[in-house]
């Protein structure tokens, strides 16, 4: 089996380690080799997290520059400061809701343009995504779905070793009851902004 | 029941490494356990603590490492197996304990587990714990993966028996912060009763006694190098002549970098997961298959100094590389693409990495570095310390956890910091060597770790400085663990007796003591002026609790405020305080009332009153 390299980025409360646990409950159900590591030790006071996940024969947990076969980003900004780990074939993926830094939301540093940071993004890597997750998540009917809506989007790309049913199945395994409505018709949600995209 | 618990042979789990390791401990029979918490090894011990509750193992939150590590000695000596968990800095704590309990031994199985931190995730030092086996003679385990961490366990606390001496258990954060599917295995039930022999010419360490313990140490040391020759711990995969020694998570590294590379036919690997001692024999036959060895080892060049050691008794010269300005550094982490190329570059096998893309024309992208929390009380004593000491030329030592965030603008506290409970005695000499207003900061759990003997010496050597505790009423920064100061209680968990720092520190001799509410900023900076103009040295206990906490406890916090049109724009809420509630919309102050938990600080700072709270319906 071919591997295959994601990175998740996001900020601290995105819900993006949920996301994570869900792909690998998908990948372990179909008995596909998994694993992930993360960085999450300032997740809770406002810092950037950071999955890796890597599927299929390896043994390593982690990601080097260049070597991200998929990129997740659950913040424009994040998604575009992570292109050193994508390469020219990368595809990404990412929400166009942002999540300004303190720093630029309090006037020291600037939080650039969403088309600029999506056109950049696109001029690096393969091919890029961009959807707003917020505003689906918002649809479905709890904005907190965003991790859902990206993991729709992001298995409609057909890139990992995981199918549709085998990960709401894991939703409907890891989500407590009370979201798991909201959490599945998210999670359709995105693949459908993936299969029937605006543009 | 607790998902660890589940006695389910060969269900498959997908676990952090931490989980896995403590998983393996319950199914080696772990009767004990003690720790202070610290990333990346906290998860291991939280999972204890809520296992306590529903079976027969014993935990506790101990003081500090070294504390931990005497409580779970003894337990070893009464024959129950044992484990202390601590990151790798918790070592130096437990240091001095460590290097005696090594002369005396255990009976029952005993891990002392320390995990590592290369790169600093989360820490303030990278340092290598694999020389405390060198210093303590004890014998090292160092497992590559969380199934592998998981399966050691039983394997580490035989050794421990065999040996009649604790097992350095070595994880770094990659393994402790990785998740994996896990397979379980069967759960032996623990022996919980423990029975001590006396026997005072073995086990009270006067010279006379230790001289013949240091005797012992060495056999015990000669007969471990005997058994990490034959562990299953080290073992070899592949042929060729191409070398490569590796332990840990390098060994994922390696192993990919040689599957990639497409030299498996020409490599062999030696993984190394008893480190100490470094199994001599083994290593000497693996060089002499050998033309040439690259050594992959994160940290210092700890296995490197003994290969080459061991070349040089065995008569071999073939090149032996690790730690070199070529190849690998001893600084940082390990990366799968830095291991390929330093494998290809060593052995000269034709190798094109993969190029991220060029970012030169990337726009400068606002950092996003970590913050104290919206309602922080920390934000609101640093700045009552700040306005109580304006105009003042002070030097403000600080400490471990949270509050160290402290330091960055616009709160600007936090000068200088070493370790877990330095503030106290940086205060003290910087006071004398500078004759300057000296200002401590501590939290309340890293004054009861190391900081009281500190405010000790501070008072007996008639220092004059003022130490401000923050009494967050948690462990916070490793997430939220109890410790003795916490009201137990209140938190539903009986058996425990609350110790207060309040008498703690009155009982120590402290003249001037005073308490304070730190959303009231008022108050606050008075009792902070009156503290720092005391002449010797004065407390100011800050307790307030953690939002964060409460947050995750679904205790309500206060209702949310906003900036009314009263506003001048003055902007002292954002410039002094720099609560992440606050963003800028219009070149207008907003407060974001999804963030804001009502602390109320900002509004008792505005100079129009303009901050005011939320009504039920707005």
């Amino acid at each position: 089996m071919d591997t295959k390299r994601l990175i998740i980025v996001a900020v601290g409360g995105q819900g993006n380690l949920l996301a994570s646990k869900v792909l690998g409950e998908a990948a372990c159900r179909l008995d596909v080799p998994v694993r992930m590591s993360e960085i999450h030790g300032m997740a809770q006071r406002g810092g950037v997290v950071e999955s890796a996940m890597v599927f299929g024969e390896a043994e390593s947990t982690i990601i080097s520059d260049g070597e991200a076969d998929l990129l997740l980003g659950f913040e424009p900004l994040e998604a575009l400061r992570a292109v050193k780990k994508c390469n020219p074939r990368t595809v990404g993926i990412t929400n166009i809701s942002p999540l300004p830094p303190f720093t630029a939301s309090i006037g020291k540093g600037r939080y650039p343009e969403i088309d600029t940071i999506v056109q950049q993004l696109k001029s690096k890597i393969g091919r890029l995504i961009p959807l707003d997750a917020k505003a689906q998540a918002k649809a479905a009917g709890n904005e907190l779905s965003v991790n859902m809506v990206l993991l729709g989007a992001l298995i409609e790309t057909h890139i990992l070793p995981v199918t549709p049913k085998s990960v709401s199945d894991a939703i409907k395994e890891t989500t407590k009851a009370a979201f798991l409505e909201t959490n599945l018709k998210a999670f359709e949600a995105g693949r459908a902004a993936v299969k029937n995209p605006l543009t | 029941m607790h998902k660890l618990l589940v006695d389910q042979p060969g269900k498959k789990k997908f676990l952090l490494g931490n989980e896995a390791i403590s998983r393996g401990a319950i199914e080696a029979g772990l009767a004990f356990a003690s720790t202070y918490p610290g990333t990346p090894s906290s998860e291991i011990s939280l999972n204890f603590f809520q296992i306590a509750r529903e079976s027969e193992l014993y935990f506790e939150y101990s003081t500090n490492e070294k504390v931990a590590l005497e409580v779970a000695a003894a337990a070893a000596n009464s024959g129950l197996r044992s484990m202390c968990i601590m990151k790798h800095v918790g070592m130096n704590v437990a240091a001095d304990a460590l290097m005696t309990l090594a002369y005396v031994g255990v009976h029952g199985g005993m891990i002392i587990l320390t995990a590592d931190d290369p790169y600093m995730f989360s820490s303030q030092n990278e340092q290598d714990s694999r020389y405390y086996g060198k210093l303590s003679g004890l014998p090292i385990l160092e497992p590559s993966s969380a199934q592998e961490a998981k399966d050691m366990l039983e394997y580490a606390f035989e050794l421990s028996e065999a040996l009649q001496e604790p097992v350095i258990f070595r994880t770094t954060t990659r393994l402790n912060h990785s998740t994996a599917p896990i397979v379980f295995g069967s759960i032996k039930p623990p022996q919980t009763s423990g029975a001590f022999c006396k026997d005072p010419f073995n086990y009270v360490t006067v010279p006379a006694v230790s001289r013949n313990l240091h005797v012992k140490l060495v056999k015990h040391i000669e007969e471990a190098e005997r058994m990490a020759c034959e562990s299953t711990c080290n073992f070899t995969v592949g042929e060729g002549g191409w070398g490569i020694i590796c332990n840990g998570v390098s060994y994922n590294y390696a192993t990919d970098a040689v599957r990639d590379l497409d030299v498996r036919d020409k490599t062999k690997i030696l993984r190394i997961g008893f480190s100490h001692p470094m199994p001599g024999r083994l290593i000497k036959s693996f060089l002499s298959e050998c033309e040439k060895v690259l050594i992959v080892e994160e940290g210092e060049p700890y296995m490197e100094e003994a290969v080459k050691a061991l070349a040089q008794e065995a008569g071999l010269t073939l090149p032996i590389r690790g730690k070199d300005p070529g190849l690998f550094s001893r600084l940082f982490e390990f990366d799968p693409g830095m291991v390929r190329k330093c494998i290809a570059s060593y052995f000269e096998i034709p190798y094109e990495a993969e190029q991220p893309p060029d970012a030169s024309d990337i726009l400068e992208l606002p950092q996003r570095p970590p913050n104290l929390c919206a309602g922080c009380s920390h934000r609101a004593t640093f700045y009552a310390v700040n306005k109580a000491a304006e105009g003042m030329e002070t030097i403000r030592p600080t400490d471990i956890g949270c509050y160290t965030l402290g330091f960055m603008p616009p709160l600007s506290n936090g000068d200088f910091l070493i370790c877990m409970g330095s503030s106290i005695g940086t205060s003290c000499g910087f006071s004398k060597a500078t004759g300057k207003k000296v200002i401590g900061f501590i939290g309340d759990s890293t004054f009861f770790h190391s900081g009281i003997p500190g405010l000790i010496n501070a008072v007996f050597n008639r220092h004059d400085l003022t130490l401000v505790i923050l009494d967050n009423q948690t462990t916070a920064m490793t997430g939220h663990q109890p410790h003795p100061g916490v009201d137990m209680e209140a938190l539903d968990y009986s058996g425990y007796q609350q110790v207060s720092i309040e008498s703690v520190v009155r009982g120590i001799g402290v003249e001037h003591v005073s308490v304070i509410k730190p959303y009231n900023v008022k108050k606050s900076i008075a009792a902070v002026k009156e503290a720092i103009s005391h002449d010797g040295v004065s407390v100011i206990i800050a307790r307030q609790n953690c939002t964060l906490f409460d947050k995750s406890l679904k205790k309500s916090v206060g209702r949310p405020f906003y900036v009314s049109d009263r506003c001048q724009n003055h902007r002292l809420c954002i410039n002094e305080l720099g609560c992440p509630a606050f963003y800028i919309e219009n070149d207008r102050v907003q407060i974001d009332s999804t963030l804001c938990t009502g602390c109320g600080v900002c509004a008792q700072i505005c100079p129009e009153h303009a901050i005011l709270p939320l009504k039920k319906n707005q």
